[in-house]
C-alpha cells in the first residue's frame, strides 16, 4: 500500500473555454481498488483519457510507479502497464476470444505462432485470476459479462499492472456485476491496481478501498470508502443534498387501464421470451417489473406498445383490445392514450442526429398541433420544445442543438417530456434512469410519482432494484419470461433477489 | 460517459471541407497533367476560362449543371431516407420513353408551354414507376436496393436500346434515335439571360429546364426540412427503429422516398432531350446519374450544396472539353481522370481531412465546435 501506482499532479485540460479538468491532483496506491465518481460531464472520462493517452494534458505531470511518464498515445500507456476496459467494448464480434486477445499484439507474419503463444499465456492468466473463458468461442456468441472478461484479459495479456474500467457494470446483470467484482478483488490480491469509473454509488461502497469525487472538472474530495456514506458521496457529486429515495404517499388505485392476459411473445429467433403473462395496471398506481436483464421485460414492453407482435394472449387498453399481430400502429396507440418511454433511447426513443425540437415531436408528428397541412408548423414545434425544456429543466436550453450533444440524463428528459406532456392515460417506461446521473434520477422519479398522483397508470420496467423498490406500489418479478411473484413496496432486496434468480419459482407458482 | 465530441461550425462543414477536398483533387490532377508533359497552371486556366470565360462557356456549364442538379437531388432524397439509389442513371434513361411519347404525340399540335408540363409529368411518372419496383422489393422482400437499382440500370438500358433501334426509330433511318421533334417540343433557350450581362453567345443549349431544376432544389429543401413526410423520411433514414417506434410505416416511407427520387431522376431527361437534342437518342444520359451520386455527396445532401456542386461538375464537363481541344496531350480520357479525382476526394474520401480540421478547430476556437454544449452542463 505504500507506493503510489499513479500520481497525477496539477492536471489541467481545457477544450477551449471549457475546462474539463482543473488542477487535478490524485494519488492511487498500488494494489488498491480506487473509485472515481461524478456526474456525467464531470470530467472523469477526460481524466482517464489523459492517463490512457487519448488526450494530452495542457499542464501537469503524470507519474507511474514514482517515475515521471510521458503518455502520448495508448501504446505509451500500455508500455507503462496501464490497461483500459472501455464502456463500449473494443472487440471484433466475429473473431474468437483468442484472435481478439492477440489483435494488435501479433508477433509474427503468420498467425499460428502468435496464437499458440497466446493460448498458453491465456491459460496461465485464466488460472491465476479465475477468468475462465473458452479461448475458441466467437465473441458475438458470448454473453456481455464474458465479453467484458475478454476485455480484461486483453489488458492483462498486454502486461497491465494498472487497470482502468469505465462504467463497467452499465451493461451487466446484477449477477454478472457481482462476478466482475470478485474478479477485481482477485486482481487486487495479486497486486494489480484497479481504477473504477462509475456513477453508481453502491458499487463504490461495495468494492473500492478509496474513492475520489469529481464535480465540474475539479476533484472535490477523496475519501476512504470505509469512512464515508452513500449520502455524503451523492452530496459531494451533485453539490447539494440529494434524495436517494423519493417521498411518496399511498397509492389510490382506480379502474383497470391496461389488462394483460396470457400474453406470449417470441423473439426473432423463435425463442419464447414472454411466457403466458397476465397482470392488470390500474389508474393511480405504479407497477414495477423487476428482473435481471434479458428475462423478457424488453419484449413485454415492445408487445404492449405495438412494436413487436405477440404469439397469443390479449392486451386491453381502457377495455378495448390492442392489435397484437405486429401490424399495430404505435401511432394509433398514442392516440388512444398509451405513451411509451423505450429502454433504448439512443436508437428507439430518439434520433440522435436530430435537433432537440425535432425529437420533441417524434411519434406525435401526426398531431395537427404541429402541422400546417403537409408542412411542419415550425413555430409551434419550437414554442412547444421551449416550453418542455423549461418545464423539465433540460440543459442546455437550446432546442436547436443536436440531440447527441445532450448528456444522457437530459436526453432521457427529452423523451420523458415528450411522452408525459401528451397527458397519456397509461405510461410505460423502460429503464427510466439507465445511464442517467444522480441529480436527474431524483427529478425523473419525482415526475413519475407526480404522474401517478394525477391518476395515471404507470408501468416501470427496470433492472435497478433500488429504483423499482423506491417507485413501485406493486412489484412484479419476471424470470425466464414469467411473472414469478408479486410483492408490495416493503419487500426486501433479498426477497426480490431470490425471486429474480428464479429460486422461489416453485413457491410462487 | 461522453467523450468530447467536436462539431464544426456550418461554414466549415459546408464550405471549408469541400474546398479543401477540391483543392487536393486539383493538386493531384495537376500532377497528372505534369506527367503527360503539360503545364498544369496553364491547363487550369484553360479549364476555368473554358467554363466561365465566355458567355457560351457559361451557358454550357449551366446546361450540364442542370442535368446534375436533378440527379444530385434524386440521390439526396433517397439518401435522406437511408436509401442508396444507385439507379438514377436508369430511371433517367427510361424516362426518355415517357418524354418521347408526349413529344412525338403533341409536338405538331401543342405549343411548347403545353407540351413541357405534360412532358414533366410523363418523365416524373416513368422515373417514379421505374424506382417503385426496387423500392417495393426492398420494403416487402428485403432485396437490397443497391443491387436491384444497379440491375434496373441494365434493364432500362436494354429496353431503351430495343425501343430506339426498333419501334421508336423512324422507318428508313440509320440512327438509333427517334425522329427530331417539331417546334412544339423544343424548349426556349435561356441564353438571353447571360447576354443581359453583356456576354456574347453563339449557340448553347441552356434552356428553361434550368429554372425547373432550381425550383426542384427549393421544393426538395421544403420537402426534407419542412414537411411531415420529409421528417418521417429523415427519421427512418437515421434510425429505422425510431421510425417503427414513432409509428412510421417502413413500407410506405421507402416506397414514397424512392418514387420521389425516381421522379427527380426522370426529370433530368427533359434537359438533354427537349432542351438540346430534340430527340431521344441512345445513351443520352451518359453517366449523369452516377455523377449525381458525387454531386449529392459533395453537396452534403443539401439542395444549396447540390446546386453548387452541380455547377462545379458542369464546369468540369465544359472546361474539360475545352481543355481537350486546346491541349492535344490531354485527351478526353484525361478529363475523365480529373473528374474521377474530384469524385474520389469530394465523395469517397469526403471525411479524410475532417478529423484534422476538427482538431484544429477544437484547439483554436472551442466555442465554435460546440464543446460548450457538451461539457460541464450535466443534468
Amino acid at each position: 500500500m505504500a507506493q503510489a501506482a499513479i500520481e497525477l499532479i496539477g492536471i489541467n485540460k481545457s477544450f477551449g473555454a471549457v475546462r474539463a479538468n482543473r488542477d487535478i491532483n490524485l494519488e492511487i496506491a498500488r494494489g488498491t481498488i480506487h473509485g472515481i465518481v461524478g456526474e456525467n460531464g464531470a470530467g472523469k472520462s477526460t481524466l482517464m483519457s489523459i492517463l490512457y493517452g487519448f488526450y494530452q494534458a495542457d499542464s501537469g505531470e503524470i507519474r507511474v510507479g514514482g517515475q515521471p511518464a510521458s503518455i502520448k498515445t495508448p501504446n505509451d500507456a500500455i508500455a507503462l502497464g496501464i490497461g483500459m476496459v472501455h464502456q463500449h467494448f473494443m472487440l471484433v464480434d466475429n473473431f474468437t476470444v483468442l484472435e481478439n486477445i492477440i489483435l494488435g499484439a501479433e508477433s509474427d507474419a503468420l498467425l499460428k505462432r502468435s496464437i499458440t503463444k497466446a493460448r498458453s499465456e491465456l491459460e496461465r492468466l485464466e488460472r491465476e485470476y479465475g477468468l475462465e473463458v473458452d479461448p475458441d468461442a466467437i465473441i458475438e456468441e458470448l454473453p456481455v459479462g464474458l465479453q467484458q472478461r475478454v476485455e480484461i484479459l486483453k489488458a492483462l495479456y498486454r502486461g497491465a499492472e494498472i487497470l482502468i474500467l469505465d462504467e463497467p457494470t452499465g451493461v451487466l446483470t446484477p449477477a454478472e456485476a457481482d462476478h466482475l467484482f470478485r474478479i477485481l478483488k482477485q486482481l487486487k490480491e495479486q497486486g494489480k491496481t484497479v481504477v473504477l469509473i462509475t456513477h453508481k454509488l453502491r458499487e463504490i461502497m461495495a468494492i473500492t478501498d478509496t474513492v475520489s469525487v469529481m464535480r465540474q472538472g475539479t476533484m472535490v474530495a477523496t475519501r476512504e470508502t470505509k469512512k464515508t456514506t452513500v449520502e455524503e458521496l451523492a452530496e459531494l457529486m451533485v453539490g447539494r443534498r440529494v434524495l436517494l429515495r423519493v417521498e411518496k404517499g399511498e397509492a389510490e388505485a382506480g379502474a383497470v387501464k391496461l389488462a394483460v392476459k396470457n400474453l406470449t411473445v417470441k423473439d426473432s429467433r423463435g425463442v419464447t421470451m414472454v411466457d403466458d403473462i397476465s397482470f392488470d395496471l390500474r389508474a393511480g398506481e405504479i407497477v414495477g417489473i423487476a428482473g435481471v436483464a434479458g428475462n423478457g421485460q424488453s419484449e413485454l414492453l415492445e408487445a404492449i406498445s405495438g412494436i413487436r407482435h405477440a404469439v397469443s394472449g390479449s392486451v386491453m387498453l381502457d377495455g378495448k383490445p390492442i392489435d397484437l399481430t405486429g401490424k399495430a400502429d404505435p401511432g394509433e396507440l398514442r392516440d388512444r392514450g398509451l405513451a411509451h418511454v423505450p429502454e433504448d433511447r439512443h436508437h428507439v426513443g430518439l434520433v440522435l442526429a436530430f435537433e432537440e425540437n425535432e425529437n420533441s415531436i417524434l411519434g406525435y408528428h401526426d398531431d395537427p398541433r404541429y402541422l400546417k397541412g403537409p408542412f411542419l408548423n415550425v413555430d409551434a414545434i419550437m414554442a412547444d420544445a421551449k416550453d418542455k425544456i423549461e418545464k423539465y429543466d433540460i440543459r442546455p436550453s437550446n432546442p436547436r442543438l443536436k440531440t447527441a450533444n445532450f448528456s444522457g440524463g437530459n436526453q432521457q428528459k427529452i423523451v420523458l417530456a415528450r411522452e408525459m406532456e401528451q397527458d397519456p392515460g397509461v405510461l410505460i417506461v423502460g429503464q427510466p434512469t439507465r445511464g442517467v446521473d444522480v441529480g436527474a434520477i431524483e427529478f425523473i422519479h419525482k415526475r413519475l410519482i407526480a404522474m401517478r398522483d394525477q391518476g395515471k397508470a404507470v408501468l416501470v420496467v427496470s433492472v435497478e432494484l433500488d429504483e423499482i423498490r423506491s417507485l413501485s406500489d406493486r412489484i412484479l418479478v419476471m424470470f425466464a419470461g414469467r411473472i414469478v411473484g408479486e410483492r408490495g413496496p416493503e419487500a426486501t432486496e433479498g426477497e426480490l433477489g431470490l425471486l429474480m434468480a428464479g429460486v422461489e419459482q416453485e413457491a410462487a407458482a | 460517459m461522453s467523450t468530447p465530441y467536436a462539431k464544426l461550425p456550418a461554414w466549415a462543414d459546408y464550405g471549408l471541407i469541400p474546398l479543401i477536398n477540391l483543392s487536393v483533387a486539383f493538386i493531384v490532377a495537376g500532377f497528372v497533367v505534369l506527367l503527360v508533359g503539360e503545364n498544369p497552371f496553364r491547363a487550369a486556366v484553360i479549364l476555368v476560362e473554358g467554363a466561365f470565360g465566355k458567355g457560351t462557356g457559361i451557358a454550357f456549364t449551366l446546361f450540364y449543371a442542370t442535368t446534375f442538379i436533378f440527379t444530385g437531388l434524386s440521390v439526396a432524397v433517397a439518401a435522406h431516407c437511408g436509401l442508396f439509389n444507385i439507379g438514377t442513371e436508369g430511371q433517367a434513361y427510361i424516362s426518355g420513353l415517357g418524354i418521347a411519347i408526349v413529344c412525338l404525340s403533341f409536338d405538331s399540335t401543342l405549343p411548347w408551354w403545353l407540351t413541357f408540363p405534360l412532358a414533366i409529368v410523363a418523365s416524373a411518372v416513368v422515373g417514379a414507376l421505374w424506382a417503385l419496383i426496387p423500392a417495393y422489393l426492398q420494403a416487402k422482400r428485403g432485396s437490397h436496393i443497391v443491387i436491384t437499382t444497379i440491375m434496373f440500370n441494365f434493364i432500362a438500358a436494354s429496353i431503351m436500346v430495343y425501343l430506339l433501334v426498333g419501334p421508336l426509330k423512324p422507318a428508313g433511318s440509320q440512327a438509333p434515335q427517334t425522329r427530331n421533334f417539331f417546334a412544339g417540343a423544343e424548349l426556349p433557350k435561356l441564353n438571353w439571360i447571360i447576354e443581359l450581362f453583356g456576354a456574347k453567345i453563339r449557340s448553347a443549349p441552356l434552356n428553361v429546364t434550368f429554372l425547373l431544376a432550381l425550383l426542384m432544389a427549393f421544393l426538395v429543401w421544403l420537402l426534407i426540412w419542412r414537411t411531415k413526410l420529409g421528417y418521417e423520411m429523415r427519421t427512418y433514414g437515421h434510425s429505422p427503429k425510431a421510425a417503427r417506434y414513432a409509428g412510421i410505416s417502413e413500407t410506405r416511407i421507402i416506397i414514397t422516398a424512392m418514387m420521389i427520387s425516381g421522379a427527380l431522376a426522370g426529370m433530368m431527361a427533359l434537359n438533354p432531350v427537349m432542351g438540346d437534342q430534340h430527340n431521344v437518342a441512345i445513351d443520352f444520359v451518359s453517366g449523369a446519374g452516377f455523377v449525381g451520386i458525387a454531386v449529392a455527396l459533395m453537396g452534403r445532401l443539401h439542395p444549396v450544396g447540390i446546386v453548387l456542386a452541380a455547377v462545379l461538375f458542369g464546369m468540369l464537363y465544359q472546361g474539360g472539353a475545352e481543355l481537350a481541344f486546346e491541349m492535344p496531350a490531354i485527351s478526353r480520357d484525361m478529363i475523365v481522370i480529373i473528374q474521377g479525382l474530384v469524385i474520389l476526394f469530394a465523395g469517397a474520401l469526403e471525411h479524410m481531412f475532417r478529423p484534422y480540421i476538427q482538431a484544429l478547430f477544437a484547439s483554436f476556437s472551442p466555442r465554435s465546435v460546440g464543446m460548450e454544449a457538451v461539457k460541464g452542463k450535466g443534468a
